[in-house]
């Protein structure tokens, strides 16, 4: 029984999430002291913890969730532990570096508090992605994990604080909200504390991102128009589609919405997706498609991530047991048609144009339905056609010959691997690019006079920060820790000497 | 004119003399020489105002009653909640509030405890804990630190100096006994005749400046109460709600008192109570005659509402977490500012956020008191030993706020080392 219903002013959990935030900041402070060395023995510790626990979570956030396919997210985990420290652990955003040409001597400056919004059909590769660059960065991160993933990804978290706090991290610098909720995140975005949002989700929640009067780093949807020209290899093109669409059931924002093919190859691409896996229906097939799957216009968001035969049983279709992609045609690019739109389910939209010049302007017609300023691809082997459509598609990134999903997210390509895809101007974000560790820190320029008679100096060997004997309230540090103050500690002591000595004089007067 | 609205005083000047006529001529007149012109004003977080503008970083804290900053939003929003079902409620029937908070004090106290008994404020609640231990060993004496502080209520000020009890003819030579801190034989002298009901200590004396307890000396108290059959009470009133790093600084000493005292923090400043947390072998009175001590406002059901919220929010992890890092803060940049003035700063007493600053002068807080009010903070010297200046720093700093406190403190000191430097050349040619 109820007897006082408390009315609260600010949403549940508030208070104590502003804490956390306040937690973070201390971090932070001591976080912006650590050197290069430091940070790469916490950064080992956590890619590998993380990696221990790649299984373990794909099975947890299939399960959580009901979203997506459990080996696939094992893929992504590694790629977003292991795979992603591997490409960065020789980069440094840590240590001064000067342009001796220029005079110019940069001291890198993180941004301090991340507060890192995770999705729900992600939610652990993202929430390893935004630790791990935040770790490189010697930024703090507060998790806020979809409510649809949350315990999932707080065990994740806690994890890898555990690890790198033993490997030396300072304490408090990767926290989660267990409890996640709308008022509470939009409290937590506002939160003067908060240094920078990295907001991965709907659109409403990037929208949010982008008022809070915070910086912000939030990206738009996709809806990836995937074209083939007559001169792609079609057998290789329809098996990369398939495997793309149905990686993890499509929930990665860079899947194909739709491939747009030249009249020619049409048909060979029909057979060949066929071949490779795919269910391809017949017009009677698509209505029951658009009916079943799009009520009203619109995804049903409760079959997000889900295998393409229980799509296929939704709708009414029968299909082989072994199909991996729904393949539905449909002939005119516009507004009111839902297969032009984002799918993140194995469904797959098809169009016929009769040569690229339309094949171009399908592509462009999808992009501006939704999905502008993310990703597009492309299978042609003329170099003319590839860059003509890169110029026209409105996105920033468009890859060729390959799977999207992986491609467009730079597992694939030579692009920044992401979990974070910038839709730029285009996308209403203020990033451009795939969100990679050198967007978490600011560089100060220490900027010499232009005159040539002005000389540089020699910033070899000196350390910017000093980093006191570090503590930690729930773990000792190692022993080992002490060791390199040797130097300053003498550093000091003569500081102290001259001081004294100055003070005798005063006092002498 | 200064108009709150409930009342109104022409300036600061009326604001004083009315003070004085009405109040307490004395203590207005002390701090004005003393060179703290204070008067309160709109108090925030760690800051307060006073009359005329000036914007003060609060390190005083009144001892940790402001552990969570003034007029903490969480604390606010709790009370006035309380509000709207809640008053005191009736001290002669089981509450619902006093309950609860009973029972989750007992929860985060040592395993021995078992029940609580409310006060209105610290120095009632050292009266209960001393009558209890009077009433558990049947015997009068009472042995206490000398330069203790635990209130000036009827009981509870023949523990400290006589100064206060001798002022309203309320010594009792013979029933309270002193020794040294850090003194084990003084203290086993005073125990051996197994004549005494109680020792109560603060874990860390505040009033006398905060002198740490050399390792092993809390514990070894705690033996020879064992020993000569007396109750271990530890006066938790600055010590308790995190100060130390951990929520009692009794537990962090590895001790398990008889009797605890807690308050001033434990309901922020917003609706003052005060507990007496004790043993089962100390709970003997109230199985016997639980009217035995009876407080109308002890235990008031509002202020237990918000000692419920204050236990929550002091046991959370990002606590527990910041409390640290403030302290390690302050105790590098305290460090440094040693450095510069090594022969005027000459101590440190620090566990967690609990100070003491030692000056090398009789009076040298005072000093630096001064000079630290001139530069934008309060923190107060200790009455018992004024070479000592209290440095109480609340539990939830920012870093920006620390550093701002450190800087002004740097100069503050500085200021008052010229002062002393001046003082000792007049006193030498003079
Ligand atoms: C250690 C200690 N015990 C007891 C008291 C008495 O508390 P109150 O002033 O609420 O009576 C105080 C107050 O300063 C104190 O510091």
């Amino acid at each position: 029984m109820t007897v006082i219903e408390i009315d609260r002013r600010e949403p549940p959990g508030a208070a104590r999430a502003a804490m956390m935030l306040q937690r973070a900041h201390w971090a932070a402070e001591l976080f912006a002291r650590y050197d290069i060395e430091r940070v790469r023995r916490i950064l080992d510790a956590v890619a590998q913890a993380a990696e221990a626990h790649a299984e373990r979570y794909a099975e947890w956030a299939v399960e959580e969730t009901g979203m997506g396919v459990v080996e696939h997210k094992v893929i992504k985990n590694v790629a977003c532990s292991r795979d992603l420290w591997a490409r960065y652990r020789d980069h440094d955003y840590v240590s001064p570096r000067t342009l001796d040409d220029d005079k110019v001597l940069e001291l890198p400056r993180p941004a301090g508090v991340v507060f890192a919004l995770t999705p729900t059909t992600n939610p652990i590769a993202t929430t390893y992605f935004k630790v791990l660059l935040a770790l490189m960065t010697r930024n703090a991160i507060v998790v806020s994990p979809h409510p649809g993933a949350k315990a999932v990804c707080a065990d994740a978290v806690r994890v890898l604080s555990d690890a790198a706090v033993q490997a030396g991290a300072p304490d408090g610098c990767i926290q989660v909200v267990e409890e996640p909720s709308i008022p509470l995140i939009e409290a937590l975005m506002t939160d003067q504390t908060t240094d920078v949002i990295v907001a991965t989700g709907g659109n409403a929640v990037v929208r949010a991102a982008y008022r809070s009067g915070n910086p912000a780093i939030g990206v738009g949807p996709g809806n990836v128009p995937s074209f083939l020209d007559a001169t792609a290899d079609i057998p290789a093109a329809a098996r990369l589609i398939v495997e793309s669409k149905s990686f993890d059931n499509s929930i990665l924002c860079t899947n194909e919405s739709a491939v747009i093919v030249e009249e020619e190859a049409a048909d060979q691409l029909v057979r060949e997706l066929g071949r490779a896996g795919a269910h391809v229906c017949s017009p009677e097939e698509v209505e029951l498609v658009r009916e079943r799957l799009f009520p009203e216009g619109r995804m049903r968001l409760d079959l997000i991530g889900k295998d393409a035969t229980v799509l296929a049983e939704e709708a009414g279709l029968k299909v082989a047991p072994t199909t991996r992609v729904i393949v539905a045609p449909f002939s005119l690019v516009v507004p009111e048609e839902p297969l032009a739109r984002e799918k993140l389910f194995p469904v797959l939209g098809l169009v016929r144009v009769p040569n690229t010049r339309a094949g171009i302007s399908a592509a462009q017609a999808m992009l501006r339905i939704t999905g502008a300023g993310h990703s597009a691809s492309i299978h042609s082997t003329r170099a003319q056609t590839i860059m003509e459509y890169g110029a026209a598609v409105k996105v920033l990134r468009v890859s060729v010959n390959v799977g999207n999903s992986l491609g467009s997210a730079g597992v694939l390509t030579n692009l920044a691997p992401t979990m974070t895809i910038g839709t730029g101007f285009y996308g209403r974000s203020s990033l451009g690019e795939n969100l990679e560790p050198r967007h978490l820190v600011n560089w100060t320029r220490v900027a010499y006079n232009a005159d040539r008679s002005v000389p540089f100096d020699d910033f070899a060997g000196m350390q910017p920060w000093r980093l006191d004997a570090v503590r930690h309230a729930s773990a000792p540090a190692p022993a080992a820790e002490a060791a390199p103050a040797v130097e300053t500690d003498l550093l000091r002591e003569e500081v102290r000497r001259l001081i004294l000595e100055e003070l005798k004089e005063l006092t002498r007067q | 004119m200064y108009d709150y609205g409930f009342f109104s005083y022409d300036s600061k000047e009326d604001m004083l003399e009315r003070s004085r006529a009405f109040w307490n001529p004395d203590k207005t007149d002390f701090w004005q020489d003393a060179g703290i012109d204070l008067v309160i004003d709109r108090r925030e977080g760690y800051l307060f105002w006073d009359m005329a503008g000036r914007r003060l970083i609060d390190l005083h804290l009144n001892g940790g009653t402001y552990n969570l900053g003034h007029r903490n939003p969480e604390l606010i929003a709790t009370l006035e909640q309380a509000m709207q079902h809640f008053d005191i409620g009736n001290h002669h029937f089981p509450a619902l509030a006093r309950t609860a908070l009973a029972e989750a004090l007992v929860k985060t106290a040592s395993p021995n405890m078992r029940r609580v008994i409310y006060g209105s404020g610290g120095g009632e609640a050292v009266d209960i804990a001393l009558k209890t231990a009077r009433h558990t060993k049947q015997r009068r004496k009472i042995v206490s630190i000398i330069k203790a502080y635990h209130g000036h209520t009827g009981v509870a000020v023949g523990t400290g100096d006589e100064r206060f009890s001798k002022l309203f003819l309320s010594d009792h030579p013979d029933e309270f006994v002193q020794v040294p801190f850090n003194d084990l034989n003084a203290m086993e002298d005073a125990l051996r005749g197994r004549d005494v009901a109680g020792v109560i200590m603060e874990t860390i004396p505040a009033t006398y400046g905060f002198p740490l307890p050399e390792p092993g000396y809390l514990q070894a108290v705690k033996r020879l109460c064992e020993e000569y059959d007396t109750l271990y009470i530890a006066d938790e009133v600055q010590t308790g709600l995190m100060r130390t790093g951990e929520m009692w600084g009794i537990s962090k000493a590895g001790v398990e008192p008889d009797i605890m005292v807690i308050g001033k923090g434990i309901t922020g400043g917003m609706y003052p109570i005060a507990c007496v947390v004790v043993s089962e072998e100390c709970s003997a009175w109230l199985k016997e005659d639980g009217f035995g001590h009876i407080s109308t406002g002890g235990g008031g059901e509002l202020g237990c509402v918000v000692s419920l919220k204050v236990l929550e929010i002091c046991g959370r992890p990002e606590v527990r977490s910041m409390v640290h890092y403030i302290a390690e803060r302050f105790q590098q940049g305290l460090r440094q500012i040693q450095e510069i003035y090594p022969d005027w700063f000459i101590g440190i007493r620090q566990d967690g956020v609990v100070m003491g600053l030692e000056f090398n002068h009789p009076t040298g807080a005072k000093i630096v008191m001064k000079h630290l009010y001139a530069h934008g903070v309060w923190a107060i010297f200790s009455t018992l030993d004024p070479r000592i200046l209290q440095f109480k720093p609340g539990i939830l700093l920012s870093p920006e706020l620390v550093d701002e406190i450190l800087d002004r403190t740097e100069v503050a000191i500085g200021k008052a080392y010229a002062e002393f430097k001046a003082g000792s050349r007049q006193a030498v040619t003079a």
